[in-house]
């Protein structure tokens, strides 16, 4: 039965489901009220036998999760943007590890200048980590995200960090009607943990060894195996959900109006504007499609490329820049479908530190490259002129 | 060696395979190791040369106390406290510098773990750079003596007393000079239920510069001069001390060590000399070190 409930606690609540044994978090908003839930379901009992540790800072409560799940628990965190890059040490390390840590980035921008709002530069700056992202269009999406994403990192074929991506404000604190879960449906998909190896006296093994040359690449090469397996077992998993739950979210990507010359590429909480002004262009009569990247690690090389085999152009709107080049989605598309589309790519990055992007802004955007006023190559959309002052 | 030992690669007379055997051994093996990065870490385990026989875990260099914490938690969560004692082996600078936050979070929170800083005062494993723990006048990489400055200014922060104030149940410093007395304190604190703190002073040839058949005297003169003080807490009382019968002049511990050598000919030595015995006098003031003639 649906419920209009706010974002933090659709994941919260899907959290409690997937019965973590170890929690710890520390506070950063907009993410906050994600973990506050979680306390509270833990000083009504309502957590079973779980831990739920406040930690002293996000770096110790990722190294706290490290020793949790090394030792055969079931971990969960959440934070964002400052607390995200403070625990970026950490989460590298636990990929290498190859931890199956579940934690939910609430996109926030990064300082300076100090912004609590809305982008995607912190998990960006992760991409490189070793950790499965999934960006979430939707509060309902987050929420059915979250047994899945333990689900595929503890499949024995991947064990790594699964990171789920929803927007800090826009869904966090967004009132959404949300079918949740009941225990029963969580329980008959996602088996309780059984780690593959973990720290026991009963059979003594060393997590987080030193590798010199001759062996260091060769764990770095199995990581990288481990993520091309994830894009199978993340399919599989998904598919699975749907019929578990009957709600289908699509793959690795999600095209719509896959005819069309003109494409859209976008992820995350924007993505729902965005169907809507595709939806009346196409009833214009444009050919103008879109598609939602909801796996961006391990990246979709071949549905990208399948997906704009014939396109003609492709708006890729980044939430976040590569400072000196551009936008990370552009430039991983472009390279992705290099020798495989002749499109032109306009890569823009939008919405920085919760700049508002309403409908006419994508609609002027899409419309400009469609009626050909714009020059492929990348650019800034929807800031003002602004002076720097340097004294 | 039945929990430590074969393949670990540490320098001949280090103290940080004496201190970690006798750890090991006095808990039966019945250790969740947990080690930060430094010297200890990287004689002991790497890919196919592990020499732990017992569960390992290294993270990173600043996050041993909160590892621990985790390690301690699941295995609360899990129902599997019996297995073990989850043992922090750190270095002083992964302790008193780096890894001070999620140590502090951890005395704080009190999780059950014991925590062992291996106090060879200085970071050894990057060579011989200075940390909080490194005393006074120790010529190192990043405070050479040089011209003008006679090795480290400043003194060794008192991270004993940082761990009391955490209200933790058990503090103590030992030395590697003295393993019985490792042994003992290592025993006592287990039978504490949260945080432990025990500090244990171990010679590092290379940085310090002795010989490696050097390393028990040299550390054992550390303690007879009062320069590290070998002290027990309980619940924040101070419940032991180790006395000292005659109480040797600081010189003859620093003359032993290069990392202290050019004390006796620099400029400013004799100032640091004095500030070196000033502190082992304060030592044996503040513990009560010397045994006075009618406590024999
Ligand atoms: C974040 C970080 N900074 C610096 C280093 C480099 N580093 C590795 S071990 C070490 C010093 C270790 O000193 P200590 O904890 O005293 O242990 P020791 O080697 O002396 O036993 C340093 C500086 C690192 N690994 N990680
Ligand atoms: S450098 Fe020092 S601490 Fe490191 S192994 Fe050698 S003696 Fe031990
Ligand atoms: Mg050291």
């Amino acid at each position: 039965m649906k419920q209009v409930v706010r974002g933090f606690y659709s994941v919260a609540y899907a959290v409690k489901l997937c019965k973590p044994n170890v929690i710890c978090a520390y506070p950063i908003t907009p993410q906050t009220e994600i973990v506050e839930n979680l306390a509270a379901m833990y000083a009504n009992g309502e957590l079973g036998d779980a831990e739920y540790i406040t930690a002293e800072s996000e770096f110790g409560a990722a190294s706290m999760l490290v020793g949790a799940s090394a030792a055969g628990a079931r971990v969960f965190t959440a934070t964002c943007s400052q607390g995200l890059i403070l625990m970026s040490e950490v989460l590298f390390n636990a990929a290498g590890m190859r931890l199956p840590i579940v934690l939910v980035n609430t996109n926030r921008a990064l300082s300076a200048p100090l912004s609590i709002w809305n982008d995607h530069q912190d998990s960006m700056a992760m991409r490189d980590a070793g950790i499965m992202q999934v960006y979430v269009e939707n509060n309902q999406e987050a929420h059915d995200m979250i047994p899945q994403a333990y689900k595929v990192a503890e499949n024995r074929k991947v064990l790594l960090p699964f990171m789920i991506c929803m927007d800090g404000y826009k869904l966090t604190h967004a009132y959404e009607p949300v079918d949740l879960l009941d225990q029963e449906t969580v329980d008959s998909f996602l088996p309780p943990y059984e780690p593959a190896a973990y720290m026991t006296t009963r059979k003594p093994l060393a997590f987080g060894c030193y590798a010199p040359p001759h062996i260091y690449m060769e764990f770095r090469v199995a990581m990288q195996q481990a993520m091309e397996r994830a894009r199978d077992v993340m399919l599989e998993v998904y598919k699975e959900w749907a019929e578990v739950s009957g709600r289908d979210w699509g793959g690795h990507i999600v095209v719509d109006y896959p005819d069309s010359k003109i494409f859209v590429v976008a992820m995350g909480s924007v993505v729902g504007l965005l169907r809507k002004v595709v939806e009346e262009l196409r009833n214009e009569g444009l050919s103008v499609g879109l598609i939602k990247i909801r796996t961006f690690r391990p990246f979709p090389i071949d549905e990208l490329r399948k997906a704009l085999k014939d396109a003609e152009r492709v708006v890729a709107l980044d939430r976040s820049v590569s400072f000196g080049y551009e936008g990370p989605v552009s430039i991983e598309l472009k390279s992705a479908i290099y020798g495989h589309s002749s499109a032109e790519v306009y890569s823009y990055t939008v919405g920085l530190g919760g700049r508002d992007m309403p409908k006419d802004f994508l609609e002027g955007i899409i419309r400009d490259v469609v009626e050909g006023k714009e020059k492929p190559g990348f650019a800034f959309k929807g800031h003002h002129d602004f002076e720097e002052v340097v004294p | 060696m039945k929990y430590f030992g074969s393949g670990h690669g540490a320098c001949p007379g280090c103290g940080l395979p004496i201190a970690v055997k006798t750890v090991l051994n006095a808990l039966d093996g019945k250790v969740f190791a947990v080690n930060s990065t430094g010297c200890l870490e990287i004689i002991s385990s790497q890919y196919g040369k592990n020499a732990w026989n017992v569960p390992y875990i290294h993270s990173l260099f600043e996050n041993p106390a909160a590892v621990a914490a985790g390690v301690e938690a699941a295995l609360k969560a899990l129902k599997r406290k019996d297995e073990g004692y989850v043992v922090v082996f750190a270095g002083d600078g992964a302790t008193a510098d780096i890894g001070i936050g999620t140590l502090s979070g951890a005395f704080d929170r009190n999780h059950d773990i014991l925590y062992i800083c291996l106090d060879n005062e200085a970071y050894q494993n990057t060579g011989h750079q200075q940390s909080g723990l490194t005393p006074p006048g120790e010529s190192t990489t990043t405070t050479p003596a040089g011209k003008v400055l006679p090795g480290k200014i400043g003194g060794k922060k008192d991270m004993i007393s940082i761990a009391v104030a955490h209200g933790i149940p058990y503090v103590a410093s030992s030395s590697v000079g003295y393993v019985a007395d490792i042994r003992r304190k290592v025993k006592k604190a287990v039978k504490f239920e949260g945080a432990k703190y025990i500090q244990i002073h171990s010679p590092c040839v290379t940085g310090w510069g002795i010989d490696g058949e050097m390393s028990i005297k040299v550390a054992r003169l550390a303690v007879e001069t009062a320069l590290y003080p070998l002290v027990e807490y309980e619940y924040g009382k101070l419940t032991s001390v180790r006395k000292i019968k005659e109480r040797k002049p600081v010189e003859e511990y620093l003359k032993q060590q290069r990392r202290f050598r050019h004390l006796f000919k620099h400029p400013k030595g004799k100032e640091m000399i004095e500030m070196l015995q000033k502190f082992a006098d304060e030592n044996a003031e503040k513990y009560g070190l010397d045994l006075k003639k009618d406590e024999e």
